[in-house]
């Protein structure tokens, strides 16, 4: 359980620089006054970042992911989310054993 | 007290946020498990979870880890995977009416991807108060960094998170979280254009590049389409 001093240290700039992308919002909406073009830019910031991290993985990591991601798309317009999770960890384990991938 | 008091909310918070606990405990053990293979102690593990709290750009670091470990290639690195979280904190910032200046910025340091939309979904509903979010954050972030931990000290009793699939578990959770975000073709359209963006950028590019990409391509729609509507009317 030991903490090497280079090691620190780069844990400590990884923490600097994730809190100044989470505080750096906050701030800047302090100079920014918000009218409708910037509420509707900020509207759409949820979808567009969340498509955006999964797009690679649903869209070409390969076919048992595009499969996942349907099937967990289409559980989750019915049941809750743990159920749309678990169905869509089940599917890509499947299909990767399946498909040797 | 009705629901209005500080544990009722928190402990709503925390139902609600119950599912992606769950599915973050996987995540916790593979990044400790990971940290672990690279050379790095329990405690660093432990330290890292705590202080970055950002599952992202940590598996990223143990991509590029080195030893001694580079501090600079590595904050730039986690600079420009949590990148999105300034768009995060604009948009979740201008939703926190009911916070005090200090509890402000408290929540913003706790903005993980799946605190932030829990958080923006409970917003929405205009129900989104300092305790409904505390009971979203503080119980995850235990958890993250508890599981960091046990992977560290299991390590190699794990297997391989592919063969299981739980490497997935996060896409899924952020699969139905994008789904109720969905407001009409407009939303199709910002989706698209991060979908597209996304994937070329990550084709061609390396790193985390493709998540700014998407990103910024699904505002620039956003903006175009208001205003073509201003045009029309």
């Amino acid at each position: 359980m030991t903490v090497d001093p280079n090691t620190l240290l780069a844990i400590v700039a990884m923490a600097i620089a994730t809190i100044a992308t989470r505080i750096g919002g906050l701030v800047l909406i302090r100079f920014v006054t918000i009218g409708e073009a910037q509420r509707r830019a900020l509207e759409a910031i949820p979808p567009a970042v969340l498509m955006a991290v999964i797009a690679p993985t649903a869209l070409v990591t390969g076919p048992a992911e595009t499969i996942a991601a349907v099937v967990t798309a289409l559980v989750a317009m019915r049941l809750p989310l743990l159920a749309a999770v678990a169905a869509g960890v089940v599917t890509v384990a499947i299909l990767r054993m399946a498909l040797g991938a | 007290m009705s629901d209005t008091g500080f544990i009722p909310n928190f402990r709503a918070g925390a139902t609600a946020m119950a599912p992606l606990i769950v599915a973050v405990m996987p995540i916790g053990l593979v990044f400790g498990a990971v940290a672990a293979g690279k050379g790095l102690s329990g405690a660093e593990v432990t330290l890292m979870s705590a202080l970055v709290f950002a599952g992202g750009s940590q598996f990223v670091a143990m991509d590029i880890w080195t030893h001694p470990a580079s501090w600079a290639a590595l904050a730039f690195s986690a600079l420009l995977v949590n990148a999105r979280h300034v768009l995060m904190s604009a948009s979740l910032g201008a939703k926190l009416q009911g916070f005090s200046g200090p509890a402000k910025y408290a929540s913003m340091l706790l903005l993980a991807d799946e605190i932030w939309a829990m958080a923006e979904m409970r917003a929405k509903e205009g129900k989104l108060t300092p305790a409904w979010f505390a009971g979203v954050a503080v119980p995850f972030y235990f958890v993250w960094v508890t599981t960091s931990l046990a992977g560290a000290l299991l390590g190699a009793f794990l297997g391989d998170p592919k063969v299981t699939g739980l490497d997935f578990a996060f896409p899924a959770v952020f699969i139905v979280l994008v789904l109720g975000f969905w407001k009409g073709r407009e939303t199709g359209a910002v989706l698209a254009a991060s979908a597209a963006a996304a994937v070329l950028t990550h084709q061609f590019l390396p790193g985390v590049w493709y998540i700014a990409a998407g990103a910024v391509a699904g505002v620039a729609v956003a903006l175009f389409a208001s205003r073509s509507q201003e045009v029309r009317a």
